[in-house]
């Protein structure tokens, strides 16, 4: 009877997420790598207390399920539908006392103070204009497409191989810069005009020395016919 | 052509006709110039200036509580450079009266012609009526111009050598962030990547910078030299990078260490990649030997204190590198 009662309510309210549904699909899914309960194993890391913030960012990044062990996880398309991933969230949130999913507010942050903290400590990888780059065995992912929730996950969490960032290296409220500076950087208003991919100095560079001192030669040649003639 | 072929018979004529400087009659090849003390005064100046600015670079090189040295050094030399051009153009325009030569002859063997032009070249000097005080304005702008321009020698060694050893780190020193305050050994968490300056040192000198990192205290390798440098896990290594001395920036720090590469710390310029568990040992990129590797310890408070100075020297490799180690 009780159960019954309670497959009455989940049909009544599809859209709220449980942890009861989210097992089910954990154990579709993930139950191979990362163990009964989330316990963990020789080949995935153990899923208690990484809370609902883990399990957000890697579900709705498409980060796992991974398609085999050892590959580094990449933005990829969703393989679970959203009620899945809700449920999911909720399984995992319910393995131990981890953190919820944080609510960045960008619109209460600094721009300039973005840029700072993004430049100390971001941009080494992902380049000053959160293109991406390289590392020895690991590619900093483009953070074209990150979301600001997203974004606060993965400065806390600390994806593959980049560090992590407690609260007292990046409090909340430089966190909310620093994704105001992220979310500047996917749409910039790119003053000086053509972009050249923004990808640093070298395209720049190419185009002064192709473009510009070829047009300064042009000009000095028809300054040069014009005393002679 | 022409034009350089007179420049260069006018200035043998100007060296020879010195030596043998005939009496030549009163009779002016030129018009008498028409003096200009105003201009005069004004390239004399400007002489000077260039001299007294061409005098601040080495003042600036050696002075080591100027800040920014670098741009007021360039400034200090373009400008020298700016007020001689300048002077020489002002005297060019009007103090030295100029003829044009426009008529060809043969070199050499044509006394009357050479000595046409010596009287020229001589005559050309009566626009100064202070000739002595524009020369000592001309030699020493250019004099010192070309101290200026010899004085970055002097970086060879081996005068200023003994700062590539020298850093500010010294037994018992307490390791500070970038905001002066302690760093607590409690604060610094596994997988984070941390900066640390000592404590009332300056920030900028090449010793000064660290790299903080907790690794689990079975990785840790650490044998010869820095046997023992940690402090219950806790590694600090010059941020330097030894291949060409960018800061090291990156931390490739694992979440799941079965699966994943090895924590690193690695270098944005050129990827040196070092190993923070083994001493600072090179495992990829161009970087030539590890990074220096300080020794810390963990006093009553919990704070973070160095122990000595680094195991090697800090920055970029240079000849000799390991001829010595940095005084303890």
């Amino acid at each position: 009877m009780k159960r019954l009662l309670v497959i009455a309510l989940l049909l009544v309210l599809p859209g709220v997420a449980t942890a009861a549904n989210g097992k089910q699909v954990y154990g579709r899914y993930c139950v191979k790598c990362h163990g009964p309960n989330g316990a963990g194993t020789s080949i995935a890391p153990s899923l208690r207390n990484v809370g609902a913030l883990a399990a957000d960012f890697y579900l709705r990044t498409g980060y796992m399920p991974l398609k085999r062990t050892g590959l580094q996880p990449r933005r990829s398309r969703l393989l679970l539908s959203k009620e899945q991933i809700d449920d999911l969230i909720a399984y995992v949130a319910s393995l131990g006392h981890g953190p919820p999913v944080p609510k960045p507010h960008p619109e209460a942050g600094n721009l300039s103070e973005g840029q700072h903290v993004f430049a100390t400590n971001c941009a080494g990888c992902h380049q000053i204009m959160a293109r991406g780059g390289y590392v020895t065995h690991a590619v900093p992912p483009p953070l074209g497409d990150a979301t600001a929730t997203e974004i606060a996950e993965a400065v806390r969490i600390g994806p593959y191989v980049m560090p992590r960032f407690s609260a007292k290296q990046i409090p909340d409220a430089q966190l909310n810069s620093l994704i105001r500076y992220v979310q500047w950087t996917q749409k910039p208003d790119d003053r000086g005009g053509w972009s050249l991919g923004r990808i640093g100095p070298v395209p720049e560079g190419l185009v002064t020395w192709f473009f510009g001192a070829a047009a300064l030669v042009a000009v000095c040649l028809v300054i040069g016919r014009r005393l002679h003639g | 052509m022409g034009k350089a072929r007179d420049a260069l018979l006018s200035g043998a004529v100007l060296l020879l006709g010195r030596r043998r400087r005939l009496p030549r009659p009163d009779a002016h090849l030129l018009p008498p110039p028409a003096q200009q003390p105003r201009a005069e005064t004004a390239a004399i100046a400007l002489l000077f200036l260039a001299a007294l600015c061409a005098t601040a670079f080495p003042v600036i090189y050696f002075v080591d509580a100027i800040p920014a040295k670098t741009q007021y050094l360039g400034l200090s030399i373009g400008l020298a450079l700016l007020f001689l051009a300048a002077a020489l153009v002002v005297a060019a325009q009007s103090v030295i009266p100029t003829e044009e030569l426009a008529h060809e002859y043969p070199p050499d063997e044509h006394e009357a012609d050479e000595e046409y032009l010596a009287g020229l070249v001589e005559e050309s000097g009566k626009g100064f009526t202070r000739r002595g005080l524009f020369k000592l304005g001309l030699f020493s702008a250019g004099g010192a111009l070309g101290v200026a321009a010899l004085i970055p020698a002097v970086s060879f060694g081996p005068l200023g050598v003994k700062e590539f050893y020298g850093t500010p780190w010294r037994k018992g020193r307490r390791l500070v962030d970038e905001n002066d305050m302690p760093l607590r050994a409690s604060d610094i968490q596994e997988k984070a990547l941390y900066t640390a300056f000592p404590e009332g040192a300056d920030k900028e000198e090449q010793g000064s910078a660290l790299v903080v990192v907790r690794l689990p205290r079975s990785s840790l390798t650490l044998s010869g030299r820095v046997e023992g440098y940690d402090a219950d896990g806790i590694v600090a290594y010059s941020k330097l990078c030894t291949h060409a001395g960018c800061a090291i920036s990156l931390y490739r720090a694992p979440l799941f260490a079965p699966d994943e590469p090895r924590p690193a710390l690695v270098c944005p310029c050129h990827y040196s990649t070092f190993d923070p568990a083994d001493g600072g040992s090179v495992t990829f990129g161009p970087a030539g030997r590890p990074l220096p590797m300080l020794p810390l310890s963990i006093d009553g408070k919990g704070e973070l204190r160095a122990r000595g100075n680094f195991d090697d020297p800090v920055g970029p490799s240079w000849w000799g590198v390991r001829e010595r180690r940095p005084s303890p």
